[in-house]
């Protein structure tokens, strides 16, 4: 509790940076990071749910009885789920189609209901806003950094951008289903190296 | 007992503010979604048939109730008039419904052209139905009061060759549409001479 503001939001970036550090949500992880561009996509819709959620529960937090708080949680994060997929159809309809099941699956994302149930619903407004920001963009930002690898390597573009020029074989690997797990697996192991001191 | 109550009045009040807001999200954001899955679902076909209009037919469109479904309607301008107006209709293939969308003249009901739009056909067979010209060219020119069959049926078409129930199933859906121009077509005319002034 006498974290400050800014200790809740940095910590999503690196201390409690979802999938790395909390290992949840990694269904949207392996699944949408072929590319970049819907690593960032999946990452800025996720983002808007968690802090909107966050919000919602954090000023409900004494209304909402304990019996039924899971109830609660899953109808209120379910509404901005659908609010998002719904905005993304009416504006970025080509995203949209290439994310497809995974928008509505954000909703049993389990770092958006665990950050309501171990954070939102025990915290005041500014904290949890703080907390779902910081989580949010950290989980982004993992996206992006995951996708930047598969990308680079499995297509040989960085945002449909070629960056190796036409001799360049893509390691088709890296864009399958089992390259996304040995990334992830790479990229936790760089992760725990890094943070063990 | 009061317990009870409690829990089943805030989990009822939380659909509630949910369903509304949803319901005003959707109202908000309905047209442009509308727009959107024409734009990248039906929009390719519809320019490729209508190839040399002067307007956007996917902005110019109208709804007519027909029985008790509404049919969309894209007028297309030609050399400064409404000429031609587009369709859709769907046919049983192999795979499922066969979404086609026919454009016919509205000065000699002949038809412009046609145009696969959604299918689940078998991929390199009945897929051709969408991505070989040469068979939806068949079509071009013909007049309405036809009743289009493939010639394994009796009738003027050419089935794509190992793909007789699809190109069944597009035909149908070209019969489907014209029945509707045909049953329509005073009204349609009332609409397009709208769309002059």
């Amino acid at each position: 509790m006498a974290k400050s503001v800014v200790q809740e939001f940095t910590k999503g970036l690196w201390a409690e940076i979802p999938p790395f550090r909390l290992v949840l949500g990694l269904c949207p992880t392996l699944a949408v990071t072929k590319t970049v561009e819907n690593g960032i996509g999946m990452g800025v819709a996720t983002t808007f749910v968690l802090v909107c959620s966050n919000i919602i529960i954090s000023l409900l937090r004494n209304v909402i009885p304990k019996k039924v708080r899971i109830a609660c949680f899953i109808v209120v994060i379910a509404t901005f789920v659908t609010v998002v997929e719904l905005v993304m159809q009416a504006f970025t309809y080509p995203l949209f189609l290439k994310l497809g099941i995974f928008i509505p699956l954000i909703v049993v994302n389990c770092i958006v209901l665990g950050r309501a149930e171990a954070f939102a619903s025990k915290n005041g407004l500014v904290p949890s806003f703080a907390d779902g920001l910081g989580i949010g963009i950290g989980f982004t930002l993992s996206l992006a950094a995951l996708a930047t690898f598969r990308e680079v390597l499995g297509s040989g573009t960085f945002l449909n951008i070629p960056v190796f020029g036409p001799s360049f074989k893509p390691f088709g690997f890296m864009v399958e289903a089992p390259g996304a797990f040995m990334c992830l697996g790479l990229m936790l192991c760089i992760m725990n190296m890094l943070g063990k001191k | 007992m009061r317990e009870m109550i409690r829990l089943f009045l805030v989990v009822t009040l939380f659909s509630a503010f949910s369903g509304g807001l949803l319901a005003a999200v959707r109202t908000g954001t309905q047209e442009r979604i509308e727009y959107q899955q024409l734009k990248f679902v039906k929009g390719p076909t519809i320019k490729t048939i209508m190839k040399g209009c002067s307007n956007d037919p996917l902005v110019d469109r109208f709804k007519i109730v027909d029985r008790d479904k509404e049919r969309s309607f894209f007028v297309g301008v030609f050399d400064g008039k409404p000429r031609v107006v587009a369709l859709e209709s769907s046919g049983k293939g192999f795979g499922g419904n066969i979404g086609v969308i026919v454009a016919i003249n509205l000065d000699n009901d002949q038809i412009v052209g046609i145009g696969v739009t959604t299918h689940s056909e078998t991929p390199g067979l009945g897929s051709r139905t969408k991505t070989d010209p040469d068979f939806s060219a068949q079509f071009r020119g013909l007049p309405i009061n036809n009743v289009f069959k493939v010639k394994a049926d009796g009738g003027q078409i050419d089935a794509v060759s190992g793909a007789t129930i699809s190109s069944r199933g597009v035909c149908a859906a070209v019969n489907a549409s014209v029945d509707a121009y045909k049953r329509l077509k005073s009204q349609i005319l009332e609409k397009v001479r709208a769309f002059k002034a």
